[in-house]
């Protein structure tokens, strides 16, 4: 899989949040990923990008939200940051839980965790960073460990 | 795509055919709304027809259950028909697909209704 590094540094906006999942669309089925987990990367950076659109950075025009993504030869890593006030994950209900079922709100992380390989979530020194990772299965990490 | 949605009448059930994305925003809001107008004229007996919806995330999973439990408050009743392998993936995940009646065929979930 041919190395990547992209960067875009985006307005707190309803439309930042649907280029956020497009441009992982795009990226991911480029990278490789088949039609289902491309789907799934996308939706998990939806996800990430309404939390930082939202919650972190409320709407705030003055607020940027960061997307990075990085292809390397085993990974696709997407982090994404917001300049708002914070998210403790330990403090997130479990939606699963009986009594959460029918809240309206609050399946984002659980939906970003259930898509993804490896998630990060982390407070930074001016607001939150979360880092998705997406593990290749295909041809490229094939042929890599075939030769080591 | 946006979402769409359209209502037509079968032996007292209004039956929502729904199309496009139900996501944060525009999606969200037009379910929301057109539920709200169903439930003001009275029509109770609503069935979501998610056949031709493309595309939903938490907000939209959300807004359905939001759906789902405004009209059971209001002493009525509403059904999914016909979703396509995402939103069903999706709602068994979240644990969702056995809180609503899913159906897929038109006629039955029809007739389900009290």
């Amino acid at each position: 899989m041919t190395e990547l590094r992209v960067s875009y540094t985006l307005d707190s906006t309803l439309e930042t949040v649907d280029s956020a999942e497009q441009t992982a669309s795009r990226i991911a089925a480029e990278s490789g990923f088949d039609e289902d987990v491309v789907m799934q990367i996308s939706m998990a950076v939806r996800e990430a990008a309404v939390n930082a659109v939202l919650h972190g950075n409320a709407y705030d025009p003055d607020k940027k939200v960061k997307l990075d993504f990085e292809r390397t030869g085993n990974d696709l890593v997407i982090t994404i940051r917001d300049q708002g006030k914070g998210l403790d994950p330990a403090k997130i209900p479990d939606p699963l839980a009986p009594e959460n079922l029918l809240k309206t709100s609050g399946r984002g992380i659980f939906l970003i965790r259930s898509f993804m390989d490896e998630v990060q979530i982390r407070p930074t020194q001016t607001g939150t960073e979360i880092k998705l990772v997406k593990h290749v299965h295909g041809p490229a990490a094939d042929v890599k460990e075939a030769s080591q | 795509m946006s979402m769409k949605t359209s209502t037509r009448q079968v032996d007292g059930v209004t039956i929502v055919d729904c199309s496009g994305r139900i996501t944060l925003g525009e999606g969200s809001v037009i379910l929301r709304d057109t539920v709200r107008e169903l439930l003001s004229k009275g029509q109770k007996k609503i069935l979501l027809n998610l056949g031709e919806v493309t595309y939903i995330d938490s907000s939209g999973i959300g807004e359905l259950v939001s759906a789902f439990t405004t009209v059971r408050n209001q002493g009525g009743e509403l059904k999914l028909l016909n979703l396509t392998k995402k939103v069903h993936d999706l709602l068994q995940i979240t644990k969702l697909y056995t809180v609503f009646d899913v159906r897929d065929d038109e006629a039955s979930a029809v007739k389900a209704f009290n």
